[in-house]
């Protein structure tokens, strides 16, 4: 398969799972949140000073509808980490050195 | 496994940000060699399908649920030290852009997912294709295997952790039992999605799968001799 359309379509599955396959995840507590409800020490949490940020909790503040929103908030914060992660990597990679 | 604000004090919490500092340096120096103009914009990906990974969670049993933690997925897909940036730049943006796991929790998350979660993940596969047929085909599996252990370890290592900055007086036996069981059942999913995501690149493009290099065989010089009217034979 060529580069191109194989990272774009890895690209492509990634925002799919984030922002369509992720409201079909189990709402679950996952198995740290479920052991520290069951052991007792689930009180001790405190609310994350982020919890103000307009995408918190997988959702986008203003958007009612949950799909849309969670929808949103996946693509959104899934961008967010190729391009932070992107340029990261562009700049830490060995450059081809021309002479 | 997010862990959040308020379960570890603040000691705990500063000696695992200090940890995670370190494990980045070192990454960002190991990771030169992992990454070139043709891997860099793979690793990135990498880290993005990371992301969507954690935020599918699968039921697991009970009213349990879990998710990729994709430590092992990105260390064979992208190398070790790629990896723990990877993880590193997912866990950061999910606490300070999502509120998922605490922000003072941070370096206990990188510690966790990050250097733990990876770093047994990429041991254990690196220790299976030593022993397994030396084939391409072991990649998928072995890559399934080191992610099946990964996610206990890194839940044990909480319970560690809790031992020692634990903010709630609970029996720490019962934290252990219960963090390890669930999580090896969880860890069944990590395999599962890790094989298949591995297993699946590996069969299209092996050459972009950095644990799968040393199975491609480099392609040979070959020797041709020019005949005087310049055609080859």
């Amino acid at each position: 398969m060529r580069n191109r359309r194989f990272l774009l379509g890895f690209l492509l599955v990634s925002l799919l799972v984030a922002g369509v396959g992720s409201y079909y995840a189990s709402s679950h507590p996952d198995g740290l949140s479920y052991v520290a409800g069951t052991t007792g020490f689930d009180d001790s949490a405190d609310d994350s000073p982020a919890a103000v940020s307009p995408l918190a909790d997988y959702s986008v503040a203003g958007v009612e509808d949950d799909r849309l929103g969670g929808g949103l908030a996946g693509v959104i914060g899934g961008v967010v980490v190729l391009v932070l992660s992107s340029g990261l990597f562009a700049v830490v990679r060995r450059r081809r050195t021309h002479r | 496994m997010h862990v959040p604000d308020g379960f570890l004090n603040a000691p705990t919490s500063v000696a695992t940000g200090a940890v995670a500092v370190v494990g980045i340096s070192l990454a960002l120096r190991g990771a030169r060699a992992e990454l070139d103009d043709r891997t860099a914009p793979m690793a990135g990906l990498v880290a993005t399908f990371v992301f969507a990974g954690q935020m599918m969670n699968f039921p697991v049993a009970g009213g349990t649920s879990g998710h990729l933690l994709g430590g092992a997925l990105a260390a064979v897909l992208a190398g070790p030290f790629t990896a723990v940036l990877c993880l590193s730049v997912v866990l950061i943006v999910q606490s300070l852009l999502m509120a998922d796991g605490g922000v003072t929790a941070l370096g206990t998350n990188i510690t966790l997912m990050g250097l733990i979660g990876v770093g047994v993940g990429w041991l254990v596969f690196r220790g299976l294709v030593a022993v397994l047929p030396k084939r391409i085909a072991s990649v998928p599996p072995a890559a399934a295997i080191g992610a099946l252990v990964s996610v206990p370890v890194a839940a044990a290592a909480f319970v560690l952790l809790f031992s020692v900055g634990g903010e709630a007086p609970v029996a720490l036996d019962r934290v252990l039992t219960a963090m390890v069981g669930w999580h090896v059942l969880i860890g069944l999913g990590e395999a599962a999605i890790t094989g298949l995501v591995v297993g699946s690149i590996v069969s299209v493009r092996p050459d972009l799968v950095y644990g799968a290099r040393r199975f491609i065989a480099a392609p040979e010089l070959e020797v041709r001799t020019v005949t005087a009217t310049g055609g080859t034979r």
